[in-house]
């Protein structure tokens, strides 16, 4: 009890520290999601004819993801620098797989009757991708988005390492000042509002969900 | 007279190099208004040959003409918006409603919004659907017959003058079919589209053709010619064995009952005098008489038997008369009927119900063998 009284004095006390932190971690979110997003869904478009590109892209994203998350945030630092930049790029990496391959799946997915009564109706390429095959795969596609939202904002909190700020701010401190007083409360507030971060974000991409996604194919 | 609406000139269609081709060097020719039932086994290429109509498929050679324009270049998609095009897996667009789904083509073509709303009532009408109920749906919504039948309205919408289908009612089941096929029997006389009809079912082809085309393997045509002619007159080996044994027996689903001649039986009407009864039956080739109501209607089969048994009044003895045909009726129903019947004969009334006359074997063999 005692505990959490100090955690709420400490978060009062650094009220505009907080703020930045969040909006720091919000903006990485929201970046590399509207980013990421867009690169993986075309890349899931431009390869889905092919059997070989796609298997070739999964695998690609595969391996970034296989890498250690601390090792990824260093390794663009000679090339772009400290703060943002390299946090950006290795965030980035990490969450093009779920939204690749649920992409690729997505697609995959669609009755074939469809595609065919669709061309055979007079659409033409750019149509049949924009008004049936992309809505139709739009659920799956957002599912993925919402997998890579988590992965974002529990991995964000690695940008502090090189300068990124964040969240990650609060638990960096904390640990650098173990035991000392504030510490631990230092370390509860960052993973804490990581948490609460993740939360909403995934309330509104429900939100997103419900508008976006036909009721016949919900 | 007829017009020839669809041309395929010299067609053929090779996939990958030196492989047999699926189409091998193909004219046909569609008449403005009939149905041509493209029919054959699998892997002839009777698909592909309907593909190749609105250009899903690229002919490897070979020009296309659609009412007397080639239409081998240019852009397939316009092209296919002329087309009405009408699959198996019927493939409505799930996310959208049932009006957004019938409203495809004339969006394509930009139509204004109160003709298009007009239109989607109009159609869902015309396949027997009511658009207040239907209108809002979604395809999940609906059952694999009311499928095809939105499928069926979409491709007409924006009112086609040709209508390709691709196996329309092969997953739907029997009776639903037999069903479907009827009311587009029905909405094809009053359309008078020119359609190209797919199917590897002779009984359908049979069924729904003004003319037939049976293919084998490259989509050669081994005969082209109407139902009748080719039951009659199977132009080979082939023809005859994707026919099947039962090729006469299909043949009698082309004719009516009031094709043949009808026989007459002795009639009774009350009230009955028993032994001129007896006397009018025994002069009569016939072993039975009918039993009419007040109303000519055929009620009762009366034999000798019958009329012996005194005991009851004849209107209740003998045996019912539980079918009747009527002239419009297939002689392949009237076949089914007198099989079953207990005196080996169909009894034929009129829509009223009044008799006319009956449907005899004899008189069905004497037809079947005029046709030679």
């Amino acid at each position: 009890m005692d505990f959490l009284f100090s955690l709420i004095d400490f978060a009062l006390a650094r009220q505009v520290q907080v703020l930045e932190g969040l909006a720091q971690h919000t903006g990485y979110v929201v970046t590399v999601l509207v980013s990421a997003g867009l690169f993986a869904i075309l890349t899931g478009v431009v390869t889905r004819r092919s059997q070989l590109a796609k298997e070739l892209a999964l695998s690609i994203a595969s391996v970034f993801l296989t890498i250690p998350s601390l090792a990824l945030f260093v390794v663009f630092i000679p090339l772009v620098g400290l703060g943002f930049a390299p946090s950006f790029i290795a965030l980035f990496l990490y969450s093009l797989l779920p939204i690749l391959r649920n992409t690729i799946t997505g697609l995959d997915g669609i009755d074939p009757g469809v595609l065919e009564s669709a061309k055979g109706m007079g659409f033409s390429p750019v149509q049949v991708l924009l008004k049936v095959e992309l809505p139709l795969a739009w659920p799956i596609i957002l599912a993925g988005i919402r997998v890579s939202s988590m992965l974002v904002v529990g991995i964000a909190a690695i940008a502090t390492l090189v300068a990124g700020g964040g969240l990650g701010d609060f638990i960096k401190s904390g640990l650098a000042r173990l035991p000392l007083p504030n510490s631990l409360e230092s370390i509860w507030l960052g993973t804490l509002l990581c948490l609460v971060l993740a939360l909403v974000i995934d309330l509104i991409l429900q939100a997103l969900r419900v508008a976006t996604i036909s009721k016949g194919i919900r | 007279m007829s017009e020839t609406l669809i041309r395929l000139e010299n067609v053929s269609k090779t996939y990958g190099s030196g492989a047999e081709p699926a189409v091998r060097n193909l004219t046909l020719e569609v008449q403005k208004g009939e149905v041509l039932v493209l029919v054959g086994p699998s892997g002839c290429g009777k698909s592909t040959t309907l593909r190749l109509i609105n250009r899903l498929i690229e002919p490897t050679s070979g020009r296309i003409y659609l009412d007397g324009e080639d239409v081998t270049d240019g852009d397939p998609s316009e092209l296919r918006r002329k087309i009405g095009y009408v699959i198996q897996q019927v493939g409505l667009f799930p996310h959208r409603t049932i009006a957004e789904n019938i409203a495809t083509v004339p969006k394509l073509l930009g139509w204004d919004k109160a003709k298009i709303e007009a239109r989607i009532d109009e159609m869902l009408e015309l396949v027997s659907m009511d658009p207040e109920t239907y209108r809002d749906r979604y395809p999940k919504e609906l059952s694999g017959g009311q499928a095809q039948r939105i499928g069926v309205a979409r491709a007409l919408a924006a009112d086609p003058d040709v209508l390709l289908m691709d196996e329309p009612f092969g997953a739907i089941d029997p009776i639903t079919r037999d069903r479907l096929q009827n009311e587009f029997l029905r909405l094809q006389q009053e359309l008078k589209k020119t359609i190209v009809f797919v199917t590897h079912d002779i009984d359908e082809a049979i069924k729904m053709g003004n003319r037939i085309a049976i293919l084998r393997e490259g989509s050669e045509i081994a005969q082209l010619d109407t139902p009748e002619a080719i039951l009659a007159h199977p132009a080979d080996e082939f023809v005859e064995s994707f026919l099947g044994s039962g090729a006469i027996l299909k043949g009698l689903t082309l004719k009516k009952v009031r094709d043949i001649e009808l026989h007459q039986v002795p009639t009774l009407s009350s009230p009955v005098m028993r032994e001129q009864a007896l006397e009018t039956l025994r002069a009569s080739d016939d072993q039975v008489a009918l039993f009419l109501d007040a109303n000519d209607k055929p009620t009762r089969w009366i034999d000798e038997r019958a009329l012996n048994r005194t005991s009851q009044p004849i209107e209740k003895s003998g045996r019912p008369v539980t079918v009747d045909l009527q002239p419009e009726d297939t002689l392949q129903d009237a076949l089914t009927v007198m099989l079953q019947s207990s005196v080996g004969m169909a009894v034929v009334t009129d829509r009223k119900g009044k008799y006319l006359g009956c449907c005899t074997i004899e008189s069905l063999a004497k037809l079947i063998m005029s046709d030679g």
